[in-house]
């Protein structure tokens, strides 16, 4: 399935900073490669560098140190404004606290993206629409979030992240804030996404079970560094 | 993102914290009425000066004298021209002077005084002969009744307090007579039969005494150009060729005597030039010296009054500027603010790919919009003020039996600029807190809670 080149490709790439007097080497020296629509879990402790492993990924952060080429681009030469361009058509990201705006009803929340994509008003409704469908929540649709159950919002969160057709979903522990039916459910929903419409995912999480489940491979952090890689048996399968 | 989605997202920011911006646009707007009520009592006051000014007629009139006329003295006389005897100001003079580019009209102070009777009571005053051509000055706007119907109608316009002197009810006076009563000179040829050139030597005049009855047509406040005259202000006030036919004694007359001048002939102890509007008066001016009279003009009056009332308007603006200053620090505050509250809205907004200056744009239009409000509200307070304050002035004046004015003016302009200005002054306090919160760094505003 993978196509030659990389979605992901992580070379030497480190992130340090100085919190007070310590330094900190939140990602130190990581190399790795994600195939194209592959779906890979980040696993490790809390402070493991997983996190800002992910938001190097999306390109909210720059590394101190090596290169990242996602879907062909070097995330390092890019503008400011390229790269907001890059994590609005290129990436989708979902959260563990979902961070769907308050204030806006669910079809408001799923349709941000394309504003800020500047897609015409005309075609908006129907790809709302669409991605909505996707993750089956058809009804409600005009309610706000607080409205609705975490997994509901978590639907829609992902829905979002869809809505702009991305070449790579990012999940910061999907279903940290779920229970454990809830959050399989999220997770065989990513799944399926992930097979029906080609997606890489790179997905962070500290529950290895479901890592082990659901996703093709799992990389394994700790200390800012790689500690492993290694495929699942469903990603031994394929 | 487009104006229209940013616009609509800066709204819905607006309007979830409902009351604390409705409490930063009232900021502005009390910052942009105090301006326009500040600035509109400025506008009003010089309008109502120069209305005054120019329904005094006072700017767009030369006075016209002969050289040698004793007006001059206690001056230091100019340059004494001796080629050319000094030209009288006679009827010649007068077509001489209608004839150049222009003018409306040439007219002489008819003014004497004379006693009138109302409801066979006697009442001294100062008549006045008031050209055809003041019916279009301005003077006569906002008088009670009518203009006088002819050039030479019998008819009267009363000064309001001389009408009140008449009457405790002003208005009714309108369309009732009264009696002018004056003494008409009448020449007395010289004895022995001699010819009409040595008229006015050893001859002389009677003074009869004769009356008029006029009709009073209207009431006007003042008197229009009551500025030159020298008998004071004339509170009854006759169409000029009437007051010319009366050939009243005039003032003048035991100088034109003593002068040793043709009785019969007219000569005028000076002349009012109206030019077509103030701009040609200093050119009119020149060119009336220039047929050897004495000329001059209130027009460097006007001008000064015209840098000072601009001195005087931005004076009143910068106390306006004031107000506006600390509601533009009003602004800023509730947008920083803001800027703390929504950090993770920022945050996730970068997540889904806005770019700084979409972030940037947004916080600009939310100030823009809280501006351009607090104008519109502004210009309105800033009216109703104005309003109020020429309500109080004019309760005030109205005690002291004093005619209304009207104080403040808010003309187009002041609403335009108040306009601008409200949403100006609101960009620039928009951005600093726009530019703070397009920095903020997405990975610390998620992380926020």
């Amino acid at each position: 399935m993978p196509d030659t080149q990389p979605a992901v490709q992580l070379d030497h790439i480190s992130r340090h900073y100085k919190m007070g007097e310590n330094f900190v080497r939140a990602v130190d020296d990581v190399s790795l490669s994600v195939g194209r629509g592959e779906y890979l879990a980040l696993l490790g402790s809390s402070g493991s560098g997983k996190s800002t492993l992910l938001n190097l990924i999306a390109g909210l952060d720059r590394p101190t140190a090596g290169a990242i080429v996602a879907n062909g681009a070097n995330l390092a030469a890019l503008s400011p404004l390229e790269l907001a361009r890059y994590r609005r058509n290129t990436i989708g990201m979902i959260f563990q606290s979902f961070n769907l705006l308050p204030r806006m009803t669910l079809e408001e929340n799923v349709d941000l993206p394309l504003r800020l994509a500047e897609v015409e008003r005309s075609e908006r409704a129907g790809r709302v629409r669409e991605a909505l469908e996707r993750v089956r929540l058809t009804h409600r649709t005009g309610h706000r979030p607080s409205e609705l159950s975490g997994g509901e919002q978590q639907r829609v969160a992902i829905a979002r992240a869809l809505v702009n057709s991305p070449k790579i979903l990012l999940a910061d522990e999907p279903t940290g804030n779920l229970d454990s039916t809830t959050g399989e459910a999220i997770l065989s929903l990513l799944r399926e996404l992930q097979t029906n419409l080609g997606m890489t995912i790179v997905m962070v999480t500290h529950e290895r079970p479901l890592a082990e489940r659901f996703a093709d491979r799992l990389a394994t952090m700790g200390d800012g560094k790689l500690l492993s890689t290694a495929p699942t048996t469903r990603g031994e399968a394929q | 993102m487009k104006f229209q989605d940013l616009s609509d997202l800066a709204l819905r920011n607006l309007r979830e914290a409902l009351l604390r911006n409705a409490l930063t646009t009232l900021g502005v707007a009390v910052g942009v009425a105090s301006l326009v009520a500040i600035m509109s009592i400025g506008v009003g006051l010089q309008q109502f000066t120069s209305k005054r000014l120019s329904q005094s007629g006072l700017f767009d009139t030369i006075f016209v004298t002969a050289k040698n006329n004793f007006r001059g003295m206690g001056r230091p006389q100019r340059e004494v021209q001796t080629d050319k005897p000094p030209r009288p100001l006679d009827e010649d003079a007068r077509r001489e002077l209608e004839k150049l580019p222009n003018v409306i009209e040439v007219y002489p102070q008819v003014r004497f005084f004379t006693e009138v009777r109302f409801h066979n009571k006697p009442y001294a005053t100062v008549v006045a002969g008031m050209p055809d051509s003041s019916r279009n000055s301005g003077a006569f706007d906002g008088m009670q009744g009518n203009f006088f119907s002819s050039a030479s109608a019998n008819e009267a316009i009363l000064q309001i307090e001389f009408a009140k002197d008449l009457s405790d009810k002003p208005p009714s006076l309108i369309g009732q007579d009264l009696t002018l009563r004056y003494a008409e000179r009448q020449a007395i040829p010289a004895a022995g039969g001699d010819s009409a050139s040595s008229a006015g030597e050893g001859g002389g005049f009677s003074v009869v005494p004769k009356e008029l009855h006029l009709k009073i047509v209207g009431i006007v406040e003042t008197e229009p150009a009551a500025g030159y005259g020298g008998t004071g202000n004339a509170r009854l006030l006759i169409p000029l060729d009437t007051a010319s036919t009366l050939r009243a004694a005039q003032v003048n007359d035991l100088r034109d005597i003593v002068r040793g001048s043709n009785a019969n002939k007219t000569v005028y102890p000076s002349l009012s030039v109206r030019a077509k509007s103030p701009s040609q008066v200093s050119v009119l001016e020149a060119s009336i010296k220039n047929l050897g009279f004495n000329a001059f003009s209130l027009l460097d009056a006007s001008k000064s009054l015209q840098i000072f009332f601009s001195l005087f308007d931005s004076l009143l603006g910068i106390f306006g500027g004031l107000a506006l200053t600390v509601a533009t620090l009003g602004i800023v505050n509730t947008l920083v603010m803001a800027i703390l509250e929504r950090r993770r809205e920022i945050g996730v907004l970068k997540a889904l790919g806005a770019a700084d200056s979409d972030v940037r744009q947004l916080f600009f239009v939310e100030a823009g919009i809280m501006g351009f409000l607090g104008g519109i509200l502004g210009v309105g307070f800033g009216w109703l003020l104005g309003r109020a304050i020429t309500f109080g002035v004019n309760v005030y004046l109205k005690r002291q039996n004093l005619n209304p004015i009207e104080l403040t003016s808010v003309p187009w302009w002041l609403v335009i600029v108040a306009l601008v200005l409200g949403v100006v002054v609101s960009l620039l306090a928009g951005l600093y807190p726009a530019s703070r919160a397009a920095k903020l760094n997405p990975v610390d505003a998620l992380r926020y809670e």
